[in-house]
């Protein structure tokens, strides 16, 4: 077994977006914070810090995750992606965020990173998701702005032509 | 907003926790998927100065079949048996539940045995393994225990877990195929803990009904040879017999509301899926 002492930092190490990552974190310390703090990787969004409203949502190994109820001790060999690692290259979007932006799907983008890390899972794992699904995903986020229409229509949208894409493939 | 400080142990294996179960006190905590946990850290309703992390204990992964009974271990997550195969087939009650379990990012980190551990009133979890006829597994470096589902949970988020001992699997009878089964719940929002939820299992014209959010602990009755022009009365008795309570959520009046037409929803589902 491993043991982290109470009050010393100990080294954590994992995968983000691909690329290895290391710092050193307390056994208390969050997963968001070290990402945030520790990492200076400030895109994943901290609201509520009990798990409710969806701003800090990740994946850690493949699967979403809540950033605020995971310590980043947690998190020491594992995959993370955040919302760092979703556009394909500086400057260009990917389909779920280039629709966010046609459609106005955010406003104050408090929530956004939470959201499209969701979705982008929910698109990866069920291209054919229709607004059931998409919105029954969206259930797991709180969004202040937009009133979520805006959020279902990019999502629709970007499922649709994810859709094309394989298609064409 | 922060966890106090505390040891974090990442397990490896059933002995390691066993024996740190063992030479600990009150004040160690197992954290399985966190989802409860990490919240009740984040806001000091927890204070623990020990967290051992079973989820990297092989031993404790994959769902089995063994002896007419599905097994489910300490470290499978809430998605992964919503995913599983034999879901449907060995448990369809559950495997109706389980998308009203919290949101698609708990479930995909919180475990069955973290939620039938944590007893909330109002989880799924705990009322499919009440109504159901389920076994909780316990385990210490002393002894090895089978309690019913029934004697397993004793209050809101009180069990007979003694400090010393972890659930090492939660198990469910198989179904044989030949009842029919309804679930719904009434939340504000889909995704949140139910004011009122309401599973039925029918056989023939024998029913049960489970109830969670109503009592601190999930209730279930059993009504044989049901008429269907019964059932108002029956369900309107149920309850007024539940010890309903307002709080901040719904008053009473409304929970007696929800048992009563959530109650026939449910039952005439299952009937109608049992012939
Ligand atoms: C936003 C949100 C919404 C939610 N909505 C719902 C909902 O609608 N319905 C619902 O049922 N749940 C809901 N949950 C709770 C969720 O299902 C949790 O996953 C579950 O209650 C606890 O499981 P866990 O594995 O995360 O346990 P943890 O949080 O890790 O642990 C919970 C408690 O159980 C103990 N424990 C865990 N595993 C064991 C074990 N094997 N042996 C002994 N003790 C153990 C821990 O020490 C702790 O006291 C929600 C959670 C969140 C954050
Ligand atoms: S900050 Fe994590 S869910 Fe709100
Ligand atoms: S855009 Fe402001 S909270 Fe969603």
């Amino acid at each position: 077994m491993r043991n982290l002492k109470a009050g010393q930092k100990h080294p954590v190490e994992f995968e983000l977006n691909g690329r290895s990552v290391k710092g050193q974190a307390e056994p208390r310390m969050l997963l968001s914070d070290f990402l945030r703090h520790e990492l200076g990787r400030t895109g994943t969004h901290v609201g509520c810090e009990h798990g409710v409203c969806g701003a800090c949502t990740i994946r850690i190994d493949g699967r979403l995750a809540r950033a605020c109820l995971t310590l980043a001790a947690q998190a020491d060999g594992t995959q993370v992606e955040t919302i760092e690692g979703m556009a394909p290259q500086t400057g260009r979007l990917s389909v779920l965020q280039a629709a966010f932006r046609r459609h106005h799907a955010l406003q104050c983008g408090f929530c956004t990173p939470g959201i499209l890390m969701s979705l982008d899972t929910l698109l990866q794992q069920n291209p054919a998701a229709g607004e059931d699904e998409i919105r029954d995903v969206i259930s797991g986020h709180l969004c202040r702005c937009t009133g979520y229409r805006q959020i279902i229509d990019a999502a629709l949208e970007a499922a649709k032509s994810l859709q094309k894409e394989t298609a064409d493939a | 907003m922060k966890p106090p400080p505390l040891d974090y142990i990442r397990a490896f294996t059933t002995q390691d926790i066993l024996s740190v179960l063992a030479n600990a006190g009150s004040d160690t905590r197992i954290l399985a998927g966190g989802q409860s946990l990490m919240a009740m850290l984040n806001m000091r309703l927890a204070q623990p100065s020990i967290l051992i992390d079973i989820m990297h204990v092989g031993e404790l992964t994959g769902v089995t079949i063994e002896h007419g009974k599905t097994v489910i271990p300490a470290a499978v997550r809430q998605a992964e048996l919503a995913e599983w195969q034999g879901l449907s087939k060995t448990l369809p009650l559950l495997a109706q539940m389980m998308p009203w379990i919290g949101h698609a990012q708990t479930r995909s980190r919180g475990t069955v045995c973290g939620s039938i551990a944590h007893a909330d009133p109002s989880a799924e979890l705990p009322l499919a393994l009440i109504t159901l006829d389920g076994e909780v597994a316990l385990r210490s470096r002393k002894r090895r225990r089978v309690v019913q589902a029934a004697d397993f949970f004793s209050g809101t988020m009180l069990t007979c877990k003694e400090d010393d001992e972890f659930i090492e699997a939660v198990r469910f009878p198989v179904s044989d195929g030949k009842a029919g089964t309804a679930f719904r719940e009434i939340g504000r929002r889909k995704g949140d803990f139910a004011i009122v939820s309401c599973a039925a299992i029918a056989r023939g014209k024998s029913v049960r009904l489970g109830v969670g959010g109503v009592n601190d602990i999930p209730f279930i009755r059993d009504f044989d040879g049901l008429e269907v022009s019964g059932i108002p009365d029956a369900l309107n008795e149920l309850a007024w017999s539940l010890d309903a309570r307002g709080d901040l959520h719904a008053d009473a009046r409304y929970r007696r509301e929800l048992v009563r037409n959530l109650g026939a929803q449910v039952i005439g589902e299952a009937l109608q899926c049992a012939t």
